[in-house]
């Protein structure tokens, strides 16, 4: 075949697809078009070729793909190796000797909890490890009306908030807790652990700002990791350096955009016991233009003439406080958390805050708890001024010792003591936390049951977020102990200590 | 009832305020109705379908339609007898009433007890939830809809959208008050941001009315559901003071445990009496109960785990317990479909997220081949370990696990298991004890099972089941168990009673009418759908049946009917579905008699018919019954070779009732 043959057959075949493009309807505009558009603007065609290309080039691309550009080319054989050769870790760490010791040590009550409670080794202790102040627990009032409400309600609501899980008592038990506090709305979480560390992440989202102090309890940390805000700590309870950090923060911030920021701290401190100074907060959160998310999961029913808080003791509004979340489960002895404030704040939780949307609502009976608890409580004033002298007798007959030191708030019915310093100095020990295990052993062994401040120890390697504790043990008191057995059982406590640091002695 | 607080711009369909005869569906404007969507009908799985057959199935479908309508005539003139509207008061002539006690008092009380949990109809409304031994797992098919009802709900959120931004337009400039909180002011910035906000406010507040209906008393059978009015488009609502009883089919109480009388609640009861109302502490304080530790005991025989714990909160169970089990340097493998709660604490825990298509077992293998070979990003280091997390039953589309496969490459891969039982948990299985009971799966397969005690058992809070070293070791790390407070002694009460019923420890035979009449219901309920022509989600087994609706203003338009036939129905769109599939979602129960879904169905009919939901293709099921002499694997070859005609199904609702008995104990068509 010479070349004259092939240029024939490229005519012939170039003449028959030409006419059968013309077939096709539409072509000859399409003709058309092109023809007139390279006459006028030749660039143009030339652009709209680049298009058509880059579109047949991106319809035609394999689908984008989310791997890593790093990603290591491998044939099948070598991945079935690879898969053959893996081992992964076990699923968890075994346990270490602390968590073994505590294990076995770890109190299971027989029988209901109270004043006195009887251990599964059939001891009878005195129970100064639950947060029973008030003793409400066995409040027949409170149970004739619990028994009432479950033969109209049932147990559980079988649902979410948002899908028919709402009943009346809760809405009724929302109107009570925002009455109490004074403030206009009120929300109600089925957990207390779980309200804080979703409340958070429902307002502050990703660049947002939170301020907060260093010895914040746990929930919040993890409200807070969870928002992915930016975030700033000061020293705990330190004005001065919350001031520092603020004005830092201004700076830092003064050429950004406005975002939303938040101070975040709690009313009495789960793990040191003390008590905020609010209405320096309150000031210099309106001086720097912050919102207030304030815990007062322990000291709602606590402090204040009638129990309505931090606020209440400190004179403050306790509608200056932007988002008051508190705990049922503590004081009140019912269960479940709430979150009170503006009906702004509310309503914006009923739709976005993940523990309140995505978890089944709390139970009836605990909710109608909460309200008549609440109402024992406003009518019953004398109990907060009896549970005060409670604490009282008990600090006093702790104070005598010279090895441990109370870092809790005077009116705080938990007492968190830490060891001394320097009375530790020259002991010899290998863990601050089982001496502490120790003392609490000799105080249970002399019919006191006491418990640890319990922290969890970030394990899997991820860095440790907030502030690292000192270890500590705790006493809750309640009015259902007599002053006296208040008294001996500070002594026993006292004297638990003076033994086990005794035995330490080298 | 409460009045329907529509705005004027809404496109809802307007609704009828009387009980007026429904008397406007005539035949021709229906048909004609259906001849245009059949136009748009290119459902993309019908493509192999021969080309006769879009004429062929459309003029069965006006025929059919001109017999339902021939059906219904009768009916539609007599509304006061129509079975949907019929009040939920029916204990008076159940043939129950031959051992009722003559006394009012006494008839009360058990029309009250019926309103909690329905009798059982008869002997042969019951069927054993099971994967039939051997046979083959398939993904249930998802029908589509025609292209037309696509494109309408698009528009649908376009016009919702436009309409939306032209009312903020001109609301920032006139009515500067009512947008105060989204802007900053005072040097605060927004609580909300106007974007985020927007969905909310503009498409949302529009159906609020269908949402967060609060009730009153027990969620079981019936739910009392409270009348409210609002005056100012659902920004808020007043209370009549007045309640409305309605057919419960919105909670998640599949074995019918929300009673306020009977064995549990006497139970708890008791233990009110004797322990109050909380322990006081959390569990590692002082607040572990001889209770709890009797409850856990129970779980972890019921599960068939040697350990188990309980928490105070099904969200916080799964919210802290990643910490635990992952880490830095750790993947956790997760269904795109998984619950907000897994996300939460998987976030939590620093390890990094995949992601595989909901229940596609190719996906995950591509992915864990991939994970496994290339190891960690960047660095390539192998993983220290990886968890995949799934959970058996999806709370909005009715679908199950794939349990045996992920079992066979949890052998190949060497991953952990989790299994969320959050609903399958004594819904599924023909013991109640989950997916694994379901499937015939050993428990022991499986590394973690999570659960929760709010849904099934009528109370409150969640489960974990593992090795007892797992246990032991979460005891000192889950955040739950540290600090949050110990599960109540009342509801404790409430699970141990209602296990050790469904094991038949109690109330010997009860707890087995239970389960067998829940499967019996769901099965029902989802041929029922199915036969009458709906896109219905999910394994034919599970006990959510998600309704598919697609246009947004079909939700509001479809939950007002029903509760105007005095049924609570949950509706559900974006965001917790995907933009287009809006759906209803009913949740079967135990508690929940033949006639009750009955009533349901032929209110889905009426329904179904007014807002032009009935559009299955037929591919998910629905058809008639099997030939004699034919054999589903002669139906299967044929289905190869292409000679099968998907007919849709448009059953008359009479036909549906009359054979739905029968045909819920053979596998669903």
């Amino acid at each position: 075949m010479d070349l004259h043959d092939a240029y024939v057959l490229l005519n012939r075949s170039a003449g028959e697809l030409s006419t059968r493009f013309q077939r096709v309807p539409g072509s000859q505009i399409l003709l058309r078009y092109i023809k007139s558009s390279y006459q006028n603007d030749p660039v143009r065609s030339v652009v709209e070729l680049c298009l058509f290309l880059f579109a047949v080039r991106y319809l035609l691309a394999p689908r984008y793909s989310t791997t890593q550009k790093g990603a290591v080319e491998l044939t099948e054989d070598e991945i079935d190796e690879l898969v053959e050769d893996w081992t992964p870790e076990p699923l968890v760490p075994g346990l270490t000797e602390v968590e073994q010791a505590e294990n076995e040590k770890r109190p299971v009550i027989v029988g209901p909890t109270g004043p006195k409670v009887k251990l599964s080794n059939g001891r009878t202790v005195n129970n100064f490890a639950s947060y029973n102040f008030f003793n409400f627990v066995s409040n027949e009032l409170l149970k004739d009306r619990a028994v009432q409400v479950l033969r109209n309600y049932g147990v559980g609501a079988c649902g979410p908030p948002n899908f028919y899980g709402t009943q009346d008592v809760h809405m009724d038990t929302e109107r009570d807790i925002a009455k109490f506090l004074g403030v206009p709305a009120c929300i109600i979480y089925a957990q207390a652990f779980s309200t804080i560390s979703s409340v958070i992440p429902a307002f502050s989202k990703r660049g947002d700002i939170i301020v907060a102090d260093k010895a914040v309890n746990f929930a919040i940390q993890k409200g807070l990791q969870i928002s992915r805000s930016t975030i700033r700590w000061y020293e705990h309870n330190d004005m001065d350096d919350l001031e520092r950090v603020l004005e830092q923060v201004k700076k830092d911030m003064a050429r950004k955009p406005l975002t939303r920021r938040f101070i975040v701290t709690e009313g009495l401190f789960e793990n040191t016991g003390d008590i905020v100074d609010l209405p320096a907060i309150i000031e210099l959160k309106q001086r720097y233009k912050y919102r207030l998310i304030l815990d007062e999961s322990y000291s709602f029913g606590v402090l204040g003439r009638t129990g309505r808080g931090v606020t209440e003791h400190q004179n403050v509004d306790p509608q200056s406080v932007e988002m008051l979340v508190g705990s049922l489960a503590h004081s009140i002895c019912s269960g479940g958390g709430f979150c009170a404030g503006s009906p702004a704040v509310v309503d914006h939780q009923r739709i976005s805050s993940s523990a309140y949307v995505f978890s089944a609502a709390l139970p009836a009976m605990l909710a109608v708890t909460t309200s008549e608890t609440l109402k024992l409580l406003e009518g019953n004033p004398q109990v907060l001024t009896a549970l005060r002298e409670n604490i009282r007798a008990f600090r006093t007959q702790m104070d005598r010792c010279e090895y441990v030191e109370c870092t809790s708030a005077l009116d705080n019915p938990v007492c968190i003591f830490i060891l001394k310093r320097d009375g530790l100095e020259g002991r010899v020990f290998d863990n601050e936390e089982k001496i502490l295990m120790d003392i609490v052993d000799e105080a249970l062994a002399n019919g006191v049951m006491i418990s640890r401040v319990k922290h969890i120890h970030e394990t899997q390697g991820t860095k440790p977020f907030g502030w690292q504790c000192v270890p500590s043990f705790k006493a809750c008191i309640t009015i259902g102990h007599t002053k006296k057995e208040v008294e001996k059982a500070g002594s026993v406590v006292r004297q638990a200590v003076g033994k086990v640091m005794a035995r330490l002695k080298k | 009832m409460p009045r329907r607080p529509f705005s004027s711009t809404s496109p809802a369909v307007p609704i009828p305020v009387n009980d007026i005869p429904r008397t406007r569906s005539s035949p021709s404007s229906r048909s004609a109705a259906a001849k245009v969507a059949q136009f748009f009908s290119s459902s993309p799985k019908a493509v192999s379908s021969p080309p006769g057959y879009l004429t062929a199935s459309a003029s069965l479908l006006a025929a059919q339609e001109q017999s339902n309508a021939r059906a219904f005539s009768p009916s539609a003139s007599l509304p006061t007898i129509s079975l949907s509207t019929a009040t939920a008061d029916k204990t008076s002539d159940t043939p129950m009433m031959l051992f009722s006690p003559p006394s009012p008092e006494a008839a009360r009380k058990l029309a009250r007890q019926h309103a909690e949990f329905g009798p059982l109809g008869h002997p042969s409304h019951q069927y054993v939830s099971q994967h039939p031994k051997g046979a083959e797992i398939e993904n249930p098919i998802e029908d589509e809809p025609p292209y037309y009802y696509l494109l309408t709900t698009y528009i649908s959120y376009l016009v919702l959208i436009i309409f939306g931004h032209v009312r903020d337009f001109f609301g920032k400039r006139f009515k500067v008050e009512t947008y105060k909180h989204l802007k900053a002011q005072n040097g605060y910035a927004p609580l909300n941001d106007d974007f985020d906000n927007f969905y909310v406010r503009r498409l949302k507040m529009r159906i609020n009315d269908c949402f967060a209906r609060p009730i009153t008393g027990v969620p079981g059978r019936f739910i009392n559901v409270l009348d409210r009015t609002s005056d100012d488009f659902n920004q808020t609502f007043k209370f009549s003071g007045t309640s409305t009883e309605t057919l419960n089919m919105s909670s998640y109480n599949y074995l019918g445990f929300a009673q306020s009388e009977g064995p549990c609640a006497d139970a708890v009861e008791e233990t009110t009496r004797r322990y109050g109302l909380s322990s006081a502490s959390s569990r590692m304080d002082a607040g572990t109960l001889d209770l709890h530790s009797d409850v856990e005991n129970l779980v972890a025989n019921f599960v068939g785990k040697p350990a188990a714990m309980v928490f105070s909160m099904g969200y916080g169970t799964n919210a802290a317990a990643f910490s635990t089990l992952a880490g830095k340097g750790c993947l956790v493998i997760s269904d795109e479909l998984n619950h907000a709660s897994i996300r939460f604490g998987v976030r939590i825990s620093g390890a990094v997220i995949g992601m595989y298509r909901h229940n596609d077992m190719r996906d995950l293998e591509r992915l864990l081949r991939e994970q496994i070979s290339q190891g960690q990003p960047r660095t390539h280091r192998p993983w220290k370990k990886i968890l995949v997390v799934v959970e058996g039953l999806y709370s909005m589309e009715g679908t199950m696990c794939n349990l045996p496969a992920l079992i066979g490459l949890k052998k190949q891969y060497k991953f952990n298991l989790f299994v969320d039982e959050a609903h399958s948990i004594g819904a599924l299985g023909p013991n109640g004890r989950g997916v694994c009971d379901y499937f015939g799966v050993d428990t022991a397969e499986v590394d973690i099972l999570m659960g929760t005690l709010t849904k099934s058992f009528g109370a409150n809070g969640g489960y974990i089941a593992a090795e007892k070293h797992i246990i032991d070791k979460l005891r000192y790390s889950h955040a739950g168990s540290i600090f949050g407070e110990a599960p109540a002694p009342p509801v404790i009460t409430q699970i141990s009673t209602s296990l050790r019923l469904i094991a038949g420890e109690v109330v010997i035979g009860q707890g087995e009418e239970r389960l067998r009449r829940l499967a019996f219901n769901s099965r029902y309920l989802r041929i029922g759908l199915k036969r009458l022509g709906f896109i219905i989600y999910g394994q034919d087994d599970s006990p959510i049946i998600p309704l598919l609706l697609y246009n947004p203003a079909k939700m509001p338009a479809f939950s007002h009917e029903m509760l105007r036939r005095k049924i609570a129905v949950v509706v559900v769109g974006y965001p917790a579905t995907p933009l287009v599939s809006s759906r209803a979602r009913f949740c079967v129960s135990a508690a929940h008699t033949k006639d009750d879904l009955d009533r349901l169905l032929a209110a889905c009919d009426e329904i179904g018919d007014i807002l032009q939901l009935k559009f299955s293709s037929g591919l998910a099921g629905g058809a008639i019954p099997l030939a004699p002499g034919v054999t589903p694997e002669m139906e299967k070859e044929r289905k190869q070779r292409g000679t099968l005609v998907t007919v849709p199904p448009r059953w008359p609702l009479e036909e549906v009732l009359k054979r739905g008995v029968k045909d819920v104990q053979a596998p669903l068509r």
